[in-house]
């Protein structure tokens, strides 16, 4: 198990923005009232999304809002792994390390981040990034890949390379907008040059059109 | 025996590579909610009976049958409601397919979201989507948004059914993925496994009786009940019947996601669909066919293996879920399930002490291996280890962390032998950290 810890350093006090405000009106009426706590992750997301990471008076406020226990909400943020425990650059670069990603060369771009940014977990010099190993993301037939973090939102970058990674971060630090998704030909995760769903039948509106369904006792009278 | 190919008449998923519209008039047009109401209209009971004749097994790992799991409900609504909950939290290491069907076929999971629902006699259906997968979780809202407005769904639908949907995320725990530890997880905890029983159709969400659903199991119900069980069940062995969406990773030449008949041979799957092995198929060196928890085969099994449950469970290895990560003779096999191990150490969720522990140990002990820098007693002793964790704990986690470390002693035990037997003799393979701490 991944044992975390609160930062050492925090802040005084968290609030949330409009912005965020909205967001959990928007979570809160997902699920019963009296069942609320339902929305612990979200809220810690939203805060997380607000701040870049989730401060001690983040946690706070949110055991406060859900009528939680603050141990509870303080469980919740060290037991899952997205939360980041302590600032991190304007860009988290999360590089998938598991093994169809290793298979695929990850180890090249681990090479790269530590090369470029240093440790992990740590924030590079500049504060433009940080970067992260973490595990199996799903998307494994666009190995090797990263998921960037960064204002813009989330954003998983596949079919990657050193090379590519390299001029990735080059464009980041730059403030240029990066292409998300694959960094291939591909759309998704199709194999190249592929026949398969060409059909075109599929796709002309003749599925639309009125069925008569099987097996019911009207087809069969 | 000529295999027949699935064509694309019979796929289900047709927006599989993202080529066309997700959103709800392009899904129409491919089919999606067509005589939605019809099969509604035709009762619970028939849609029930259908499921089951189609054969359908659960596409999330385990392949218990979907149509039996719907029967495990309450027959009557008693002062706790239904839940439905889908298990979107794709995280075995291999698997990516929930992910395609998320983002470029939405529909299709939310109009089996309803028919399951009706089934069951549930108003609500949670789908609980892994946190990473924050594009996906957006297509997926774009998407019941669009099905409200259509009035699809909601409390006043054409369908006669008061239903609602709502996404839900995690925030990156593999463990969630286990039906009681997702539940825990979506009431707002730590994502720690239940023990069963009560089962979830008795006591689930909230204490209420729910189904957990995989992604895929759910979204090819409309589709099945539309052309038939019957249909659904003309692909594949006898108990291992229909179409699977197959995650092909490592090394080929195109990795890819392709909807496949089930029972497949494991060859023609490569190299019809992912460009075959890189370097040729005699460069093949062994392949997990089910994501990172079952068994991995070496290549003399993989000429001639099928896809599906029986024929891999015949070889102590599994389907799981469909998702085959290749690897070629240039792979540090021991290395590759060193990485996996590390993974489960990372995952496990710390309640059960074998699994806890054994972990790590296992991670540990591997990762010598892999350098040579062990004894070969180790190895027997490793595999006590596995026995020992395998079936001590609550969830499945447990046992899945000790199959990949079975397997690999099963098949490889004697290139752990020489690595170990080289290192002693003073010629060292240089082995690379495994993961970064």
């Amino acid at each position: 198990m991944s044992v975390r810890r609160l930062a050492k350093e925090q802040p005084e006090s968290f609030a949330f923005n409009k912005k965020s405000e909205d967001e959990i009106k928007f979570w809160l009426a997902k699920y019963p009232e009296v069942k609320k706590a339902s929305a612990v992750i979200p809220m810690l997301w939203i805060a997380q999304k607000q701040d870049g990471w989730v401060s001690e008076p983040a946690i706070r406020e949110i055991a406060t809002r859900l009528g939680m226990p603050y141990i509870r909400v303080y469980e919740v943020a060290t037991f899952y792994t997205m939360f980041n425990l302590e600032p991190v650059g304007t860009h988290l670069i999360q590089v998938c390390g598991t093994t169809p990603c290793m298979l695929r060369g990850s180890d090249e771009l681990i090479a790269v981040c530590k090369k470029r940014i240093g440790k992990p977990h740590e924030i590079s010099a500049d504060g433009k990034f940080t970067w992260v190993e973490v595990e199996c993301m799903g998307a494994c037939a666009n190995a090797p890949m990263i998921q960037l973090a960064n204002p813009d939102g989330d954003h998983y970058i596949e079919d990657l390379d050193g090379a590519k990674l390299e001029a990735l971060m080059d464009d980041l630090a730059a403030g240029k907008k990066v292409k998300y998704g694959p960094q291939s030909d591909r759309n998704a995760s199709e194999p190249h040059g592929t026949k398969v769903l060409s059909e075109p039948s599929l796709y002309d509106g003749s599925r639309a059109k009125k069925i008569k369904l099987p097996n019911t006792a009207k087809a069969e009278g | 025996m000529a295999t027949q190919l699935l064509q694309d008449k019979d796929r289900i998923f047709t927006n599989l590579f993202g080529h066309h519209d997700p959103g709800l008039e392009g899904a129409k047009q491919r089919g999606c909610w067509n005589g939605t109401k019809d099969i509604l209209d035709q009762g619970r009971d028939w849609i029930i009976d259908q499921m089951k004749a189609s054969g359908l097994r659960g596409r999330g790992g385990a392949g218990f049958p979907t149509g039996l799991k719907w029967s495990f409900m309450p027959k009557e609504v008693g002062a706790r409601p239904h839940y439905l909950v889908v298990n979107a939290d794709e995280s075995e290491p291999g698997t990516c397919k929930d992910r395609e069907i998320m983002r470029h076929d939405p529909h299709l999971l939310i109009e089996g979201c309803l028919i399951a629902s009706f089934s069951m006699q549930a108003h609500a259906c949670y789908i609980y989507l892994r946190g990473e997968y924050v594009t996906e979780r957006l297509a997926m809202e774009k998407a019941v948004k669009e099905a409200y407005e259509a009035k699809l769904i909601g409390d006043d639908n054409i369908h006669g059914w008061p239903f609602h949907v709502y996404i839900h995320h995690g925030a990156g725990a593999y463990i969630c993925g286990e039906e009681t530890a997702l539940l825990e997880s979506l009431e707002g905890k730590k994502g720690q496994p239940r023990l069963k029983p009560p089962f979830p159709a008795n006591a689930g969400l909230y204490g209420c009786p729910t189904t957990v659903n995989n992604v895929e199991s759910i979204a090819v119900a409309g589709t099945i009940l539309r052309r038939g069980a019957e249909w659904f069940a003309s692909f594949g062995r006898e108990r291992n019947v229909g179409t699977k969406i197959f995650s092909i990773s490592g090394h080929v030449n195109n990795p890819c996601n392709v909807e496949e008949a089930m029972s497949v041979p494991m060859k023609t799957l490569i190299e019809t669909h992912a460009g075959g092995v890189r370097g040729g198929w005699d460069n093949l060196k062994a392949v997990i066919p089910g994501g990172s928890s079952v068994s991995l085969l070496p290549k003399d099994i993989c000429d001639d293996v099928l896809m599906d449950f029986d024929a891999l469970s015949a070889h102590k290895s599994g389907l799981g879920t469909a998702a085959v990560i290749v690897m070629d003779k240039s792979t540090d096999v021991v290395k590759a399930i060193a990485r996996i191990s590390y993974f489960y150490r990372h995952e496990s969720c710390g309640q059960c002490t074998p699994c806890r522990e054994g972990t790590g140990w296992m991670w540990r002990v591997l990762t010598r291996m892999a350098a040579g820098e062990s004894t070969i007693e180790e190895i027997d002793m490793l595999l006590d280890v596995a026995g020992q964790v395998e079936g001590h704990t609550i969830c499945a986690l447990g046992d899945a962390a000790a199959w990949p470390v079975q397997g690999l002693i099963r098949h490889f035990r004697s290139e752990i032998e020489d690595r170990i037997n080289n290192y002693r003799a003073g010629k060292p393979v240089f082995v690379s950290q495994v993961a970064a701490e």
